[in-house]
């Protein structure tokens, strides 16, 4: 687990030192019978399905919750009040733990409902996986994932790219807005946060700080992929680390892996895949890391089902 | 060209045969440009982060904030920008800011002249929707504190004033009213009004209690006749906070003028309802009453 936390704070993945006996039957295996690998990796390929489930499911629960904020203000329906920074679900406080953060840090004191909704947030997302926040909730996620598609067609025609950053930088990002917050005592990083401001914007109403997270887009599409949620936003490695805590996450299943990897390119966050390259994996069954965003695109890229939901001590449930 | 050789030895995914794996020195370079990069990058977004301060040290936009409100540092450092004061406000007084506000982006604030604070909620209900503190009845030991904040009695508010509790939980004021322009006030000039008090295009809502208890009409559907105009001294919802004072003119007649009083919490019901253009009365934000 430590060295898959280094990982999320930017290090890069290690070769394993040492790979259990049955995972290294089935590495040799691979390298063994070469003509049947290549026959069976073909035949998984053909019968494969493409499917977008994972990816559907989760854009419907995440424009569901970024609609209720909106549909609960306008038709005054009471239901969930605010918006991500913090609400209020059917009178429950709920405190956006990053922002939370910001706020105990700039103004250094914690009122009691304040730490009720932080508390609570905390806990349901130990349950539902950390980062499962950021793809299944967060909505500059879901614009960036479109303008995402945008970006990799550029690459395809060679029209741009992708300037790779240090990941170590978010890790760096996250203690400076906590250190400029307890110093300056402004909440720093929410005057920028696209998450607030896309949320406020779906509630409230349309604003000039729309104007920068397009600025942010536009980065992502000519300059870096994914820039902001993958060397910038504090959020993603706030509820990283909730998640280390989670039992719910993607497992990879070495015997079904062909190792085409497919997943690490469609993945936000590839540095949680390493395991799939040949003769990586240390186990039969390795769970991906905290980092993972828990998005699913993987588990629907792949066309052998090697990497599928696991819920800890209930598994295979999904 | 930032691609690093992926280290890894499966076959698939190594260079073709013939095709050579990078030089050092190559990779070398490319790690070195990443670096410079992430620096830049490092520096753009923290840079970016820190104008923000700009506006907020040019106070160029000194805010009216909602009742209970912590001192303009503290407020902007404990008001996580939810915006649940705003859902909850029955006449829609509280508005966020933008990104032109700094640090105050996402912050509440209140355009009295547009739409005041009438306190129709009779709760301060704003107060109860913040779940950081950041409204408060009672502000707390270490939060720094304005000379003249505090009310030197409870407020007590018209529309109750027949209940039991009449008075608001609220103990201090946003701001203080101020006759800004004399000269152009219809009372001091010895004139009446007659009217819609902001026009046919106000979109502006209040409360009146003889109308309808718990729901604020649009102003424009709620015209006035006054021999001497007096609207916001009969329009502010808190008792005893203005009154009209009788004086004599140069030229000898009996003319009248708004005078703030105490109570005065600043809530900018006058300003809102004030027919001349521009207002005549005005809400000094953050400011303390003087007799
Ligand atoms: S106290 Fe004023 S601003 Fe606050 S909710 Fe009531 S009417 Fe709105
Ligand atoms: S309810 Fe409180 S924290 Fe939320 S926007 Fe209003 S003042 Fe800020
Ligand atoms: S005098 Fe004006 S600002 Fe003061 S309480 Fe009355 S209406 Fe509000
Ligand atoms: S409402 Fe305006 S014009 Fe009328 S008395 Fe008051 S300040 Fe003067």
């Amino acid at each position: 687990m430590s060295e898959r936390i280094r990982v999320m704070l930017g290090a890069e993945p290690q070769k394993p030192a040492v790979i259990s006996p049955e995972a290294r039957e089935w590495h040799a295996m691979k390298r063994v019978n070469k003509e049947d690998f290549l026959a069976m990796k073909e035949h998984a390929r053909q019968h494969g399905v493409v499917s977008h489930k994972w990816r559907n499911r989760r854009w419907a629960v995440l424009l569901f919750c970024n609609l209720l904020f909106t549909f609960s203000f306008w038709l005054d329906i009471q239901l969930l009040e605010g918006a991500l920074t913090a609400s209020r679900f059917a009178g429950f406080h709920l405190i956006d733990l990053n922002s939370a953060l910001q706020v105990m840090l700039a103004h250094k004191h914690i009122i009691v409902n304040l730490f009720i909704g932080t508390a609570t947030v905390f806990f349901l997302w130990v349950l539902l996986g950390g980062r499962s926040f950021c793809s299944w909730v967060c909505p500059y996620h879901l614009v960036a994932e479109w303008f995402e598609w945008l970006h990799l067609k550029l690459v395809d025609k060679k029209l741009v790219s992708d300037h790779q950053f240090h990941r170590g930088a978010r890790t760096l990002f996250w203690l400076l807005f906590s250190a400029l917050a307890l110093v300056t005592g402004y909440t720093l990083f929410e005057t920028l946060s696209p998450t607030g401001i896309l949320s406020r914007a779906l509630i409230y109403g349309p604003s000039l700080a729309l104007g920068w997270v397009l600025l942010l887009l536009m980065f992502e599409v000519f300059y870096s992929r994914r820039a902001w949620c993958r060397y910038v936003c504090p959020i993603g490695l706030t509820y990283g680390m909730v998640g280390t805590l989670s039992p719910v996450r993607v497992m990879y299943r070495l015997e079904h892996c062909f190792h085409e990897g497919d997943c690490k390119k469609v993945c936000l966050v590839p540095h949680v895949l390493d395991m799939v390259v040949k003769g990586r994996a240390e186990h039969t069954e390795v769970p991906v890391g905290p980092d993972c965003t828990r998005c699913g695109l993987c588990v629907d890229v792949c066309p052998s089902g090697a990497l599928q939901f696991d819920v800890k001590g209930l598994s295979r449930m999904l | 060209m930032s691609e690093l050789p992926e280290r890894s030895d499966d076959e698939e995914l190594q260079p073709p045969p013939g095709a050579q794996r990078p030089k050092a020195p190559v990779r070398k370079e490319a790690a070195r440009r990443r670096f410079i990069r992430t620096a830049a990058l490092a520096c753009g977004v923290v840079g970016v982060s820190l104008a923000g301060w700009i506006p907020v040290a040019s106070a160029q936009k000194t805010r009216l904030r909602p009742p209970g409100a912590l001192e303009e540092h503290d407020f902007l450092s404990s008001c996580i920008k939810c915006g649940q004061c705003v859902q909850v406000c029955p006449v829609a007084a509280i508005k966020l800011g933008d990104l032109d506000e700094g640090f105050g982006i996402g912050v509440p604030y209140i355009d009295a002249r547009n739409q005041a604070c009438d306190f129709s909620c009779d709760a301060v209900q704003c107060i109860l929707a913040c779940p950081t503190g950041a409204l408060t009845y009672k502000k707390p030991e270490f939060a720094q504190k304005r000379a003249g904040m505090k009310l030197s009695r409870d407020p007590v508010l018209k529309a109750k004033a027949k209940d039991a509790e009449p008075t608001l939980n609220l103990k201090e004021r946003i701001g203080v009213a101020r006759l800004a322009h004399p000269e152009a006030c219809l009372a001091v000039q010895g004139k009446g009004f007659k009217g819609q008090a902001r026009g046919a295009n106000f979109k502006g809502t209040m409360r009146y209690m003889e109308v309808d208890r718990w729901k604020p009409v649009p102003v424009r559907d709620h015209p006035y006749e006054r021999a001497v105009c007096d609207l916001c001294v009969s329009e502010c919802p808190i008792q005893d906070a203005i009154k009209l004072e009788e004086f004599t003119g140069a030229d000898g007649s009996k003319r009248h003028r708004p005078v703030v009083l105490e109570q005065c919490v600043g809530c900018g019901v006058c300003e809102m309802i004030c027919p001349v253009e521009p207002a005549a009365i005005v809400v000094d934000e953050r400011q303390e009453w003087k007799a």
